[in-house]
């Protein structure tokens, strides 16, 4: 038995199939992947992200350490409430996280990390803190979801107190605020529009239920995967680890070079990287029937590279993936699948966004 | 789960790899995957069957079925030559969540000459077998 969120009982009674995932016992579905998946691009879904952890940085210097601590720069934060995402990175440039930061105001930000990783991005974080005085609080007493989907905000704020519904339907792509008890941001993991919410976790089965009598279906991990790769979005552990910096996993664009005198942890290593490119990250189409997987070599004419998150993909109805190939790599090429070589094309994701596909596909 | 256990055709043999096996009139095996398989593989999105004639070997991997998170190798219970597989398969992958014991067969084949039918497990033998797996 593994970790449980507050809703793994509401989860059971939805006739969830639960799965281990990072050591939480997590819906896989609640029926049907595909529907699910469907549900999210034409209507709103709700999943349960309780799983990932909140952290609450505070003190004087935080804007200071974060500048310091993180690969993008929160100085690009010009409004309270706004959100960035950024890597974490070792001082070799390995990715120890993705995650999102908000600052909240000058003494106090709020970051949510994956769930795998808790643990040692708790201890690396807290290890650098130290020096800058700020401290930093885990908030196991939050709840969080995501409601995603074109009908998802509307849906979403019917639970604010009436008063609240216009500003929070005003909240711009990558902001958050605080409703009464709510922490709502304008963020997610799917390419559609929504909000992830973080709520006391003594009010979340509450707060599902309310979601649920407004026509939001549950969503699970299965169609969290498939959402996010569609819309060419990083999964740690798979497109993303600490072997590799951001540069070699498609992240480049949340790297923040400039200014140059700042000195984040892994700029060095990241300054040769960017000098001498190795590897990169790309969309992969399979052009014939079949479905890419991670870890399944790709052949190109610049040398061997590796899917690191395969799909099938449920909007385009093809096989979709991330694939680390060596930098510059052009021209079609070919993935091995059971010993068979399938031709596929390098894309440029995202594959699908707001629940149009963006790469031409022949039927 | 309980449902699918309940349901289980009572003229069908049964693998513990979760094939199902329907003898044919023309003496013929049909093979599919049980039920309880493609609920714990959910939504089937793609088929990889042998074409006629391919050659199979009892208890060989002779097709993939692959669901939206994973691939599942499909194993022949018998030695034999493929008469037919379900070509509808290829566009309607779901064939198989939605009517595993009907259209979402998957092969058809002709034991050599000679050969024995394999042993294999009844209804009440694979019912019970599901739930000593579970435990």
């Amino acid at each position: 038995m593994g970790l449980k969120t507050p809703l793994y009982d509401t989860h059971v009674r939805e006739g969830a199939k639960l799965v281990d995932f990072g050591g939480w016992d997590m819906p896989l579905h609640y029926g049907s992947q595909l529907d699910e998946h469907h549900a999210a691009r034409r209507e709103a879904v709700v999943f349960d992200v309780s799983h990932m952890a909140v952290l609450d940085l505070r003190g004087d210097r935080t804007h200071e350490f974060l500048r310091h601590l993180l690969a993008n720069d929160v100085a690009k934060l010009k409004l309270p409430g706004k959100g960035l995402y950024s890597c974490l990175l070792r001082e070799d440039g390995g990715v120890i996280d993705d995650l999102i930061v908000y600052r909240m105001h000058d003494a106090w930000y709020r970051m949510v990390v994956n769930a795998g990783t808790r643990v040692k991005d708790i201890a690396w974080i807290r290890a650098q803190a130290g020096a800058y005085g700020v401290a930093v609080d885990e908030r196991t007493d939050l709840a969080m979801l995501a409601i995603q989907g074109p009908n998802a905000r509307h849906k979403t704020v019917q639970l604010l107190p009436e008063g609240s519904r216009e500003a929070a339907l005003a909240l711009a792509p990558f902001m958050a605020a605080e409703f009464g008890d709510w922490f709502l941001a304008r963020t997610g993991y799917t390419g559609e529009d929504g909000f992830e919410i973080a709520i006391p976790a003594d009010t979340a089965a509450a707060v599902w239920s309310a979601l649920r009598r407004a026509e939001i279906r549950p969503a699970g991990l299965g169609a969290r995967d498939t959402l996010r790769l569609e819309a060419g979005m990083s999964l740690y552990g798979n497109d993303l680890d600490e072997a590799h910096d951001p540069l070699a996993s498609g992240l480049a664009w949340t790297v923040a070079f400039e200014p140059a005198s700042r000195d984040f942890i892994g700029r060095a290593a990241l300054e040769r990287a960017r000098a001498a490119p190795q590897a990169e990250l790309v969309g992969l189409l399979l052009e014939e029937r079949g479905v890419l997987r991670s870890h399944q070599p790709v052949i190109t004419a610049q040398g061997a590279g590796e899917i690191t998150s395969g799909t099938f993909s449920p909007t385009l109805n093809r096989s979709i993936a991330l694939a680390r190939v060596p930098a510059g790599t052009v021209g079609p090429v070919q993935v091995e699948i059971r010993g068979k070589l399938l031709a596929a094309r390098i894309v440029k994701p995202p594959f699908v966004r707001h629940g149009k596909a963006l790469i031409p596909i022949q039927p | 789960m309980t449902d699918s256990m309940a349901d289980l055709p009572k003229d069908l043999q049964y693998t513990k790899s979760h094939e199902w096996v329907r003898q044919l009139a023309n003496g013929q095996l049909e093979v599919g995957i049980t039920d309880h398989a493609q609920s714990a593989l959910g939504d089937l999105v793609f088929v990889d069957v042998p074409v006629s004639g391919t050659r199979v070997a009892a208890g060989q991997a002779c097709a993939v079925v692959e669901s939206v998170k994973a691939a599942s190798d499909i194993y022949s219970p018998v030695d034999g030559v493929v008469a037919a597989s379900n070509g509808a398969l290829a566009e309607r992958p779901e064939l198989l969540n939605q009517s595993p014991y009907g259209d979402g067969w998957l092969m058809r084949i002709a034991l050599d000459p000679g050969a024995a039918l394999p042993a294999l497990l009844d209804a009440a033998a694979y019912t019970s077998y599901l739930a000593d797996e579970a435990t």
